[in-house]
């Protein structure tokens, strides 16, 4: 197994809204405990709402109100020291993002600046962060970067509008990786792009992943492109992570009951057999229900359920579950 | 007779740029098919593709530029009165749930309006009795809806008032602008499923728009694929998705990441870098990603060629691709 480069410890961020003098909050991240590991990429799959981009947000320690961090710790492990996100000053900050620890946002390809060529992009994002380097040498770094990537060099002489969609999404990414980040975090990167575009995107992440050898985080609530490129999985629901495990696992034996109607409500090709999806709706992340946030959807809906989470525990070595219904396969 | 709608060689060209620098799109480029009774019918394809185009001329947001809608053995309706008697045939259910409803509007108001404009009842209480009628239809009843803001209900439940509100005039065809892409993952077949419901119950018929050829497979009997305003395939789903014929219809279908961890990609793809070109391309839009190109594909537009039943736009299936025009 490999060494963890970065873990959180029952984090907790909520929203805290001043909603005509009442105080509403709404629990977005809650009592989350994950560890990523080196050399993987690390897929985290939830419904909209589920709080999975407010997960990221914390995890690059990007708190900002009303969002606040409420309680646990994020640690980014570099080099066997342990980094405590929410105790660095925004210097410190600085440094290791880009060079640590990247983060592609929702939408990533808007982030270009509309009105100078792609190579003023580059050269304001590497000056700020590469001391020293003459004009040639950074656009040196840059083209050898795309190139290794298998994007046409030219594209740095162009204006974002001339490219298309999945074109500036690639450049993005590419721009995350720049400094051969040991984390990159991913929040859906492929959403809003079409299917043979999405596979030109996953395709450069994987490629990334192999050069570069770091962990990426990916949000995506498309199934599909977890079980083409995720190692291990994380089902969130309700500001939980409910089932955590290996790829295979998570599809072909996933334990949780919601997993099971995610996984199981996909159609898939040469199989037109009737396929369920979940009763009832998605809690509301202010309004959640007592005991697990799961329960009133749930077919094995329990007295204990109703009134106590359960924690998340291990199955099996690569396979952790938050459902009490754990206790029943363990005592026979 | 046993058509519900007819679309005869539509052709839709939207014009960009002034008058010194004029690019002439054709999003919708000479497409023709057709809905039999209580069948759906996918209309597949990437964003760009003229699909929506094509849905909203149907709908009448838009005129073509050429071509004609028949419905019910009709031709498209201009004057205001046929325009009720082409819509009381076909209602549309539109892709965001949330962007249907105005926020400030009960949401048993858009009912009581669609009676109202369409004369449906003649009192308050049989309009309530239809409305509940519809509603049971998808789940839902008139008590829950009664008196509620959209805010109340989730993407899921929007989504199933939308339906339940195109089916108050006992329409013969719903148009699904994509349906299900903005609602939760975990009702998404919930809404598909109830399509399937209503066409084997109410003899419904579904033109479904979409770009998920996963859904579009599950539940629907015939497909066509679109690629930059043409039709390049189109024949029963089994066909069309498994034994695919156009080389773009297989470059779509192996780009759908499987829910299987057994198939995961390998071989690189080529991406075009802008989108303009293809549309303005002469001879086949897809050549310049064509894995199979010939020299005949950049010159000169393919044929429809039928192959098994299936309708394939591509010089591969022609005998003599030189003499094809």
């Amino acid at each position: 197994m490999n060494e963890p480069v970065l873990k959180t410890e029952q984090l907790k961020a909520y929203y805290v809204l001043d909603v005509h003098g009442n105080i509403k909050t709404v629990k977005a991240v809650n009592e989350v405990d994950l560890e990523v590991r080196a050399n993987e990429v690390y897929g985290i799959a939830g419904e909209s709402g589920c709080g999975k981009s407010t997960l990221l947000k914390a995890l690059y320690g990007a708190i900002e109100p009303p969002l606040r961090l409420m309680g646990g710790t994020v640690n980014y492990l570099i080099d066997g020291a342990e980094l405590d996100i929410a105790a660095l000053d925004p210097e410190e900050k600085r440094r290791i993002r880009w060079e640590y620890v990247s983060y592609v946002p929702q939408g990533a390809m808007s982030v270009l600046n509309p009105v100078i060529k792609l190579k003023d992009t580059y050269r304001d994002f590497i000056d700020s962060h590469v001391d020293g380097k003459s004009g040639d040498e950074v656009f040196k770094i840059a083209r050898m970067k795309l190139d290794e990537l298998g994007l046409p060099v030219e594209i740095l002489e162009a204006y974002p509008h001339q490219l298309s969609g999945g074109m500036k999404q690639r450049l993005t990414i590419a721009l995350a990786a720049l400094l051969d980040p040991m984390i990159m975090i991913c929040d859906e990167p492929t959403t809003a792009l079409d299917v043979v575009v999405q596979r030109g995107v996953v395709q450069l992440l994987k490629d990334i992943q192999k050069k570069l050898k770091n962990s990426i985080i990916l949000v995506t609530h498309d199934m599909g492109v977890h079980a083409n490129i995720a190692d291990r999985i994380g089902i969130m629901y309700a500001g939980k992570i409910v089932e955590e495990g290996s790829t295979e696992i998570i599809f072909n034996e996933p334990f949780h009951p919601y997993t099971n109607y995610l996984i199981n409500s996909l159609p898939r090709f040469g199989d037109k057999s009737a396929r369920e999806s979940c009763p009832g709706n998605p809690p509301s992340l202010s309004e959640l229900p007592d005991g697990c946030p799961f329960h009133p959807r749930c077919p094995y809906v329990k007295e204990q359920c109703k009134h106590q989470m359960p924690g998340i525990r291990k199955l099996s070595a690569d396979h952790k579950v938050a459902c009490w219904l754990v206790d029943e396969v363990k005592d026979g | 007779m046993d058509r519900v709608l007819e679309v005869e060689n539509l052709t839709k060209i939207f014009t960009l740029g002034s008058i010194v620098s004029r690019i002439r799109i054709t999003a919708v480029d000479n497409i023709s098919f057709d809905l039999k009774p209580a069948e759906i019918f996918a209309l597949a394809g990437e964003s760009g593709c003229g699909k929506s185009t094509t849905a909203r001329i149907i709908m009448g947001f838009e005129e073509p530029t050429s071509g004609e809608i028949v419905h019910k053995g009709k031709r498209d309706a201009k004057k205001k009165n046929e325009k009720v008697w082409f819509t009381e045939g076909i209602q549309a259910i539109f892709q965001d749930p949330f962007g249907t409803f105005n926020p400030l509007r009960i949401v048993d108001r858009y009912f009581f309006e669609t009676v109202q404009q369409y004369r449906l009842a003649k009192n308050k209480a049989e309009a309530v009795k239809l409305i509940d009628q519809k509603l049971q239809a998808v789940g839902l009843s008139y008590e829950e809806l009664a008196g509620r803001y959209p805010s109340e209900f989730s993407g899921g439940q929007l989504q199933r008032i939308s339906i339940a509100r195109a089916l108050l005039t006992d329409p013969k065809l719903i148009i699904a602008d994509e349906p299900v892409s903005m609602v939760d993952a975990s009702l998404r077949m919930s809404i598909v499923n109830l399509f399937k419901k209503l066409t084997e119950d109410l003899g419904i018929s579904v033109l479904y728009i979409t770009h998920d050829l996963a859904t579009a497979y599950y539940v629907s009997d015939r497909i066509a694929i679109m690629f930059r305003g043409n039709i390049v395939e189109m024949g029963t789903v089994e066909q069309v998705l498994m034994d695919p014929k156009h080389p773009y219809t297989q470059l779509l279908k192996e780009s759908i990441p499987e829910v299987d961890t057994n198939k995961r990609w390998d071989e690189a793809i080529n991406l075009s870098s802008t989108e303009h070109e293809e549309y303005l391309r002469q001879g086949c839009k897809f050549a310049g990603r064509c894995p199979r190109v010939m020299e005949v594909c950049k010159v000169a537009a393919p044929p429809d060629v039928i192959v098994d039943n299936v309708l394939v736009k591509c010089h591969l299936y022609t005998e003599m691709p030189q003499e094809a025009s």
